[in-house]
């Protein structure tokens, strides 16, 4: 008698498991539940927590993560920064605009009127600033009525002004088409327009500005406090914020301090840390569920398939063959699971971004996962029931 | 071994030539209680190479545990069995379940065919752990179909099969191993008189391709179509027919 070995090719074992587990699709449904909302949920959880970094992402960083001041270190009342400031910092990579401004120091003689004489009842003073022209841009202005001063009139140091709403209606101007003066000091400038807003620098809004060049020339500026700010792309404000003081005082960049916002990935890392635990801790609780129900269901199932597993003994299969195809069975199931939980996760997220007007986000990393998380759940739950299967004697299975 | 399609005549066997099918000297077989049973006491017999043999005895004798030892499905507590020459007593599992899949065929009184299957699927089992490929099992499972006069029910549910075709479905996944011994236990207990005369001409037609068959029967006409009685009573085996 040749003796050959009892023989199981991997691909029959799929056949085999397949077979078995479409033999009953709701029961294997059922017993798949777990695992699908477990899947599900963490997909889910993933997909929404991304969704909503990138949401997070394109609010926070349309403001605060595009603005760089550039301050000085060691205020000594001069003026640290160089008088091509604008020029240098503009050819920068990510920087949309750039320039210094200041508060020009006031003593009482200032007085911005819109005659040549200096009442004496006024109410408040109006501050005086003087800005490069790339300063006012970065502020994001929106006019009343009028235009911006440029670089042309920075350039020539022309005795122009804009003026904010608030500091407008102060002084009774609401035109500028008249070429309404405005005399600081004992100078006259021109009113080239009325600022309406401004999403940065507020106090624009309750002063009169004019360009630095001219505000050089024709007040005394020591001892104001000089800022630089910039308006930044999206994602290029630490990068600028690194680059600008060598820019600017390449002989002593440790002269200037920048000052950046929070990196925004590591802010929004630690806000989708805090949304994701919670979420990711409840569909583990879910797949541990789900691994039980699937243990618990198999064994459940062995016990009714004693019969068929003291057959397969009888025809020639090994103990290792019966493991292997109960662990086969419950790693398709829940590998089939996974991939279930995913398809609904990502249409319940598609749906719920949908209406709330997101872009929906997904990971790859998180489809890949899932159903490796199937599969290994599954196989996990497996390895009782076919420990148990393989143990059974099949002459007690075939007695009738 | 090779699984053909059996001959027509009876095989032609020499006692001289081939070893006896089954060798067994002093087989036993005692459960551990509490309490102890003592099974099968020590037997002796020999089963040659192309017999038909029956065994007959009351409920609880120890058939289906002589059944049992001789189809490796279970281990003797004591003495020897020869398979075809083959010592198989006292194989390690692995070992067992490699000549159970290779040279013993089953025949049970509830068919143990996977009822949610196809005819085709349950035939093709029988070979499935000799790593047969498929299309080879697939061939020879529609042949050995064919054989048993089923081939219009090869793609039918085997739950939707009435009895009689269920135990020749199970004749086919016998018949496709082509083994060395089939044992057949009970194998028309479940059946009217009309299609147990079916299957017996069907394991009638096994023995005539050559097998070696021992069956299990209560049923003296069963016993009676067989060229050979073995009696078993009380765990002890006898030669002849009962009494």
């Amino acid at each position: 008698m040749t003796r050959q070995p009892a023989v199981l090719h991997w691909r029959d074992t799929f056949r085999e498991a397949a077979a078995t587990i479409t033999q009953r699709p709701l029961r294997t449904l059922l017993t798949a539940l777990g695992t699908i909302l477990g899947v599900g949920a963490f997909v889910a959880t993933n997909i929404l927590a991304d969704t909503a970094n990138a949401q997070v992402s394109s609010r926070f960083d349309a403001l605060k993560a595009t603005e760089v001041r550039i301050q000085d270190a060691n205020p000594d009342g001069t003026n640290p920064f160089p008088t091509d400031t604008s020029a240098r910092l503009e050819t920068l990579n990510g920087i949309e605009h750039a320039g210094l401004y200041y508060t020009i120091p006031d003593n009482g003689n200032l007085q911005p009127r819109t005659t040549p004489t200096h009442p004496t009842n006024l109410a408040a003073n109006i501050p005086v600033i003087a800005a490069d022209p790339g300063a006012v841009q970065a502020a994001i202005p929106t006019l009343t009525t009028g235009r911006l001063y440029d670089t042309f009139h920075n350039d020539r140091a022309e005795r122009v002004a804009i003026i904010g709403r608030a500091a407008a209606t102060q002084l009774g101007i609401t035109r500028v088409d008249n070429q309404p003066a405005i005399f600081i000091g004992d100078t006259a400038y021109t009113l080239v327009g009325i600022l309406d807003d401004v999403k940065r620098n507020p106090d624009l809004l309750l002063a009169v500005t004019i360009p630095t060049t001219a505000a050089v020339r024709d007040f005394p500026v020591a001892g104001a406090n000089y800022q630089v700010l910039i308006a930044t792309t999206a994602g290029a404000a630490q990068l600028a914020g690194h680059q600008a003081p060598i820019a600017l005082r390449p002989d002593q960049p440790q002269r200037l301090q920048a000052l950046v916002p929070p990196d925004p990935t590591t802010l929004r890392n630690q806000i989708s840390s805090d949304i994701t635990s919670l979420f990711l801790a409840l569909s583990t609780l879910a797949l541990l569920i789900g691994t039980i129900a699937i243990a618990n269901a198999t064994l459940l199932n062995i016990i009714e398939r004693r019969s068929e597993i003291g057959l397969r003994r009888a025809l020639g299969a090994r103990r290792a063959h019966i493991r292997r195809q109960i662990t086969t069975e419950t790693a398709l199931t829940g590998t089939t699971a996974a991939l279930l939980g995913t398809s609904l996760a990502i249409t319940t997220c598609a749906i719920y971004t949908h209406t709330r007007g997101w872009t929906l986000t997904i990971n790859p990393t998180t489809l890949i996962i899932a159903p490796i998380i199937g599969l290994t759940t599954g196989t996990i739950a497996g390895l009782l029931p076919a420990i148990r299967a393989a143990r059974t004697p099949p002459a007690d299975t075939l007695r009738t | 071994m090779t699984t053909t399609e059996p001959a027509d005549e009876p095989a032609d066997t020499e006692p001289g030539d081939t070893p006896p099918a089954v060798a067994v000297d002093g087989l036993t077989k005692t459960f551990t209680g509490p309490p102890q049973l003592t099974a099968l006491h020590p037997c002796t017999f020999t089963i040659g190479a192309g017999e038909f043999v029956a065994v007959t005895g009351p409920s609880g004798s120890g058939k289906t545990t002589l059944l049992s030892l001789l189809g490796l499905l279970d281990v003797p507590t004591a003495g020897s069995y020869l398979l075809a020459g083959d010592d198989v007593a006292n194989l390690s599992d692995n070992e067992r379940a490699a000549v159970r899949a290779h040279h013993i065929g089953f025949v049970f009184q509830a068919f143990h065919l996977i009822g949610h299957r196809s005819v085709t699927d349950n035939v093709e089992l029988g070979l499935l752990y000799q790593g047969t490929s498929r299309a080879e099992r697939l061939e020879l499972a529609h042949q050995a179909i064919d054989h048993v006069g089923l081939t219009s029910r090869a793609d039918a549910r085997c739950s939707q099969l009435s009895g009689g075709e269920k135990q020749r479905v199970a004749i086919a996944r016998t018949l496709v191993r082509r083994p060395t011994l089939v044992l057949c236990d009970e194998p028309t207990g479940n059946l009217d008189s009309a299609t147990a005369d079916t299957v017996l001409d069907q394991l009638h037609q096994l023995h005539h391709a050559g097998l070696t068959i021992m069956v299990i029967t209560h049923d003296p006409g069963v016993a009676a179509q067989a060229g050979r009685n073995l009696t078993i009573h009380d765990g002890h085996l006898t030669e002849g027919p009962a009494r």
